[in-house]
Parts: C-alpha cells; sequence; structure tokens
C-alpha cells in the first residue's frame, strides 16, 4: 500500500480492491484486528468541521489498539496565532506514527506530504478531494449491488465544489461502469475533473434534470447544494428544489436503485426515504469504519 | 539592416532572446524574473518589423547567460523564440527552446483558494502535458499563461 493517500486520481483498480476485500474482512470480526496496531498513534489535524471522517478514523484505530493526539479546533491551536500548515504538520509528524488532515484549501494535503516522512491521509482538501470517502462509497456499492464494474451511477448536487464527486469520478473511472452527472448549469463538474475523467477513456454524461437519467440507474450519489455558492437565497431555493430527493421523485425509479449520500445532508433528501429500501446513506457513513481501519492497517504495516 | 536603422547597439556578453511573438516582450522578462534590480542592463525591442517573421520583440540582456532550463519556459508564451549567447560581440551558440515538463516559481495558480496562493513555504509549480498546464497542487488548469506570470 502507498505511504500517502492524496487523491483517487492515482490510485489503481487493484489498491482499490486490495482495501475494500480488506475491510470485508475486517467487518466479519472486527475484534480479531485489535493489536494490529498496537501503541500507534494517528494525529488528527481537522482545520475544518467533521463528524463521520473524524469520528470513523478515532474509531478505526482505536479498533486496531492505538490511539489519536488531536490539535482540537483551530481557534484552540496554534493556527490561531497564524502557524503555517508546514510547520504544523513537520511538528505533529514528531509526535505520531501517520496524520489525518483535514484543510480548507485544495492541495493542502499534497503540500504537507512533501514536508514529512511518515504517512498522511487526505481527509478533504478544500474542493478538492476526499480519497478516503471515495473508498468507503465504493465498498458501499459493493456490498449493495454485488460488483463496480457494468453498473450506471448517477451523481447529483453540487458537482463544482463537492470533493467526495471529485473522488468517487476519478475512482470510477478505474471500473467499467457509467458515470452521469445531474447538477445545475453553474455547478457542473471543473473542467479539470472533466478533462481528467475524458482522458482517462471515460465518457462524461451531463444532465440538468435528474428525470431524464433516473429509470436507469442503479446507484444515484446525491450531494448537497451549498447555499453559500449562490448570490442571493431565491436563486438558491429555486435550483435546490430542482435537486431534492423525496418520494414523489422516486415514482419512476427502478425498484433496485440504491440512494447514498456522503452526510450531512440538509433539506436534498427528504427523511420519508430514510425507511425505504432506496436508502443505504447511514448504512453508507457506517461503512468507514472498515474501510479506514483497512486502510490504516495496510499503511501502517508497509 | 544598416547602423543607422539599429534600434539597440549589439552586446558584448550575455544572451539574446530574438523572434519573440510581437507583444510578449515584457512578458519574456517576467517570466525569466528579469527587473533590472540585479544591474544587468536589459534592452526590449517591441514590434520590430521583420522581413522574415513580420512583427516580433527582442530582448537582451547583457552579461547575462541564461541556462537551458531557464529559457525553456519562454516556450509557454513565444514558443518560436530562438536564443543567442553572445561571447564578445559574437554569436557562440544559437538554438531553440523546448516545451518544459513541468515550470516552478513562474505562474501563479488561478484557483485562488489553492494552497499555493496561501502564506506557505512553497512555490507554485505546473505540469505541462500535452499542451495542457495544470496545477501541482489542485489540479487547476491554466488556459492563458500570459495572466498568471507571477
Amino acid at each position: 500500500m502507498r505511504e500517502c493517500l492524496i487523491t483517487t486520481k492515482g490510485l489503481t483498480r487493484e489498491e482499490i480492491v486490495e482495501v475494500l476485500d480488506y475491510a470485508a474482512k475486517i467487518e466479519k470480526n472486527p475484534s480479531s484486528y485489535y493489536g494490529n496496531q498496537s501503541g500507534k498513534i494517528i494525529g488528527l489535524l481537522f482545520y475544518e468541521p467533521s463528524t463521520r471522517t473524524r469520528m470513523s478514523f478515532e474509531t478505526a484505530i482505536k479498533r486496531l489498539g492505538g490511539d489519536t493526539i488531536s490539535m482540537g479546533s483551530v481557534e484552540m491551536s496554534s493556527v490561531a496565532k497564524g502557524e503555517s500548515l508546514a510547520d504544523t504538520i513537520r511538528v505533529v509528524a514528531g509526535y505520531a506514527d501517520a496524520i489525518v488532515l483535514r484543510h480548507p484549501k485544495e492541495g493542502a494535503a499534497k503540500m504537507a506530504s512533501g514536508f514529512i516522512d511518515i504517512p498522511l491521509i487526505n481527509a478533504g482538501d478544500g474542493a478538492g478531494q476526499h480519497p478516503t470517502q471515495t473508498l468507503l462509497d465504493l465498498y458501499t456499492i459493493r456490498k449493495s449491488a454485488e460488483k463496480l464494474d457494468g453498473l450506471n451511477i448517477g451523481v447529483m448536487g453540487d458537482l463544482k465544489y463537492g470533493r467526495t464527486v471529485h473522488s468517487l469520478s476519478h475512482a470510477i473511472t478505474k471500473f467499467d461502469s457509467r458515470l452521469n452527472f445531474i447538477s445545475p448549469e453553474g455547478l457542473q463538474l471543473p473542467d479539470n475533473v472533466k478533462y481528467d475523467l475524458e482522458r482517462s477513456g471515460s465518457e462524461v454524461h451531463q444532465y440538468t434534470n435528474l428525470d431524464e437519467i433516473l429509470s436507469t440507474l442503479d446507484i444515484l450519489y446525491v450531494t448537497r447544494i451549498q447555499r453559500e455558492r449562490f448570490p442571493d437565497e431565491e436563486e438558491y431555493r429555486k435550483v435546490s428544489g430542482q435537486y431534492r430527493i423525496n418520494n414523489k421523485t422516486l415514482e419512476n425509479a427502478p425498484k433496485h436503485l440504491k440512494i447514498m449520500h456522503p452526510l450531512p445532508r440538509m433539506d436534498e433528501i427528504s427523511p420519508e426515504i430514510d425507511g425505504s429500501d432506496h436508502a443505504i446513506y447511514i448504512e453508507q457513513s457506517h461503512n468507514g469504519v472498515a474501510v479506514r481501519m483497512a486502510l490504516l492497517d495496510l499503511m501502517l504495516k508497509s | 539592416m544598416t547602423d543607422k536603422e539599429l534600434h539597440i547597439s549589439k552586446i558584448e556578453n550575455g544572451t539574446v532572446i530574438d523572434h519573440i511573438d510581437a507583444g510578449q516582450g515584457l512578458n519574456v522578462l517576467s517570466l525569466l524574473g528579469i527587473d533590472g534590480s540585479d544591474g544587468e542592463s536589459v534592452s526590449v525591442v517591441m514590434n520590430f518589423v521583420s522581413s522574415l517573421v513580420g512583427s516580433k520583440d527582442i530582448v537582451k540582456v547583457q552579461n547575462r547567460e541564461l541556462n537551458q532550463d531557464e529559457l525553456d519556459v519562454l516556450s509557454l508564451i513565444s514558443p518560436q523564440v530562438t536564443i543567442n549567447i553572445i561571447s564578445n560581440y559574437e554569436v557562440s551558440l544559437k538554438h531553440r527552446v523546448q516545451r518544459p515538463d513541468c515550470v516552478s516559481g513562474v505562474l501563479n495558480c488561478p484557483n485562488r483558494n489553492c494552497i499555493t496562493n496561501s502564506n506557505e513555504p512553497i512555490e507554485s509549480k505546473f505540469n505541462i502535458k500535452d499542451e495542457v498546464i495544470s496545477c501541482e497542487y489542485c489540479g487547476t488548469h491554466i488556459e492563458d499563461v500570459t495572466q498568471h506570470l507571477a
């Protein structure tokens, strides 16, 4: 396994499958992996809020017998005094065996990895990438559909700024599945992501209306349309309303369609969907522990 | 060309960058980081009319031999430039520039939220492949290099 995980772009199909297979083994009997990373310390540097990513990383290393240290909130650390990321990361690298970093700037994890000699995992860099979310997304898809090839996958919402979308899209290109992107005009995939997907041989199918494609989908991956991306409240309401999933939206959906979401959700998926067979987003977030256990164990072993 | 028509004098030693696309002379200096602060004598001729290539710019830098890596950066804005290394008023070496695989510290990332545009101790770095110039850190592409000179 590679030393740092910054982006899914460079991951091979084999590397992805290795993590997913190992996570599946762990999920069957997690307690038997306790002690694998006994005494190991993971440094958690979260410059942005997080619930699932942070807590599942903490759970993962503790279930492997290790522990975490954390710089706490940005306001409580030396970051508030203006310390650079380059300095902070070098200091923490002296305290920990690996670092998990979330930062609001694109490219932060890539830069940070150049300053340290221990493994670093990108837990989200601005609107860039979120590779461990993708691994748990793929794990969830494979568990649900029993395959990663031959699927018709819809990705809907804020595709421009959604880092989970960018990472997932790159990773899906390693498999023989079709990607369909559904978003408002101004929130379509960034040109550089689109370029990379096309360069890797994928066709980029873009839609502005979910109804155009819904009946053909196996998976619908929904992301939040962020209010702050719009100049005014009215425009936001108008656009976000078109990308909301409820029972009525799903009238023409295939029975086997599974709906995923990296969470947190606002109002893009109605709670009335939660109890349906379509909804797998809570299970998706639970899968983060097994996948991150697998990743940490593989990275720290090597 | 007669002496009467010469716009600037010959240099004794240094580098002459010729066949620069018209209007790009100052951008050439910017890309090379030459602003005269090192005391070197610099001449720029803009929109010089050449019977062979039409309008072009020329830059002469006295007493400084620019190396190939420095000069290859110029291919980003003017691929046709020719480099003449001058020794004792004579051209001692003449060559063209090649498209580099990457450039560091000469361009700014257009993405304001890229880590290279924050207060971190790193230089910008761009990879160049198949005519696409992309940020090493955030992946953003540069369309017009002249808009993003560091």
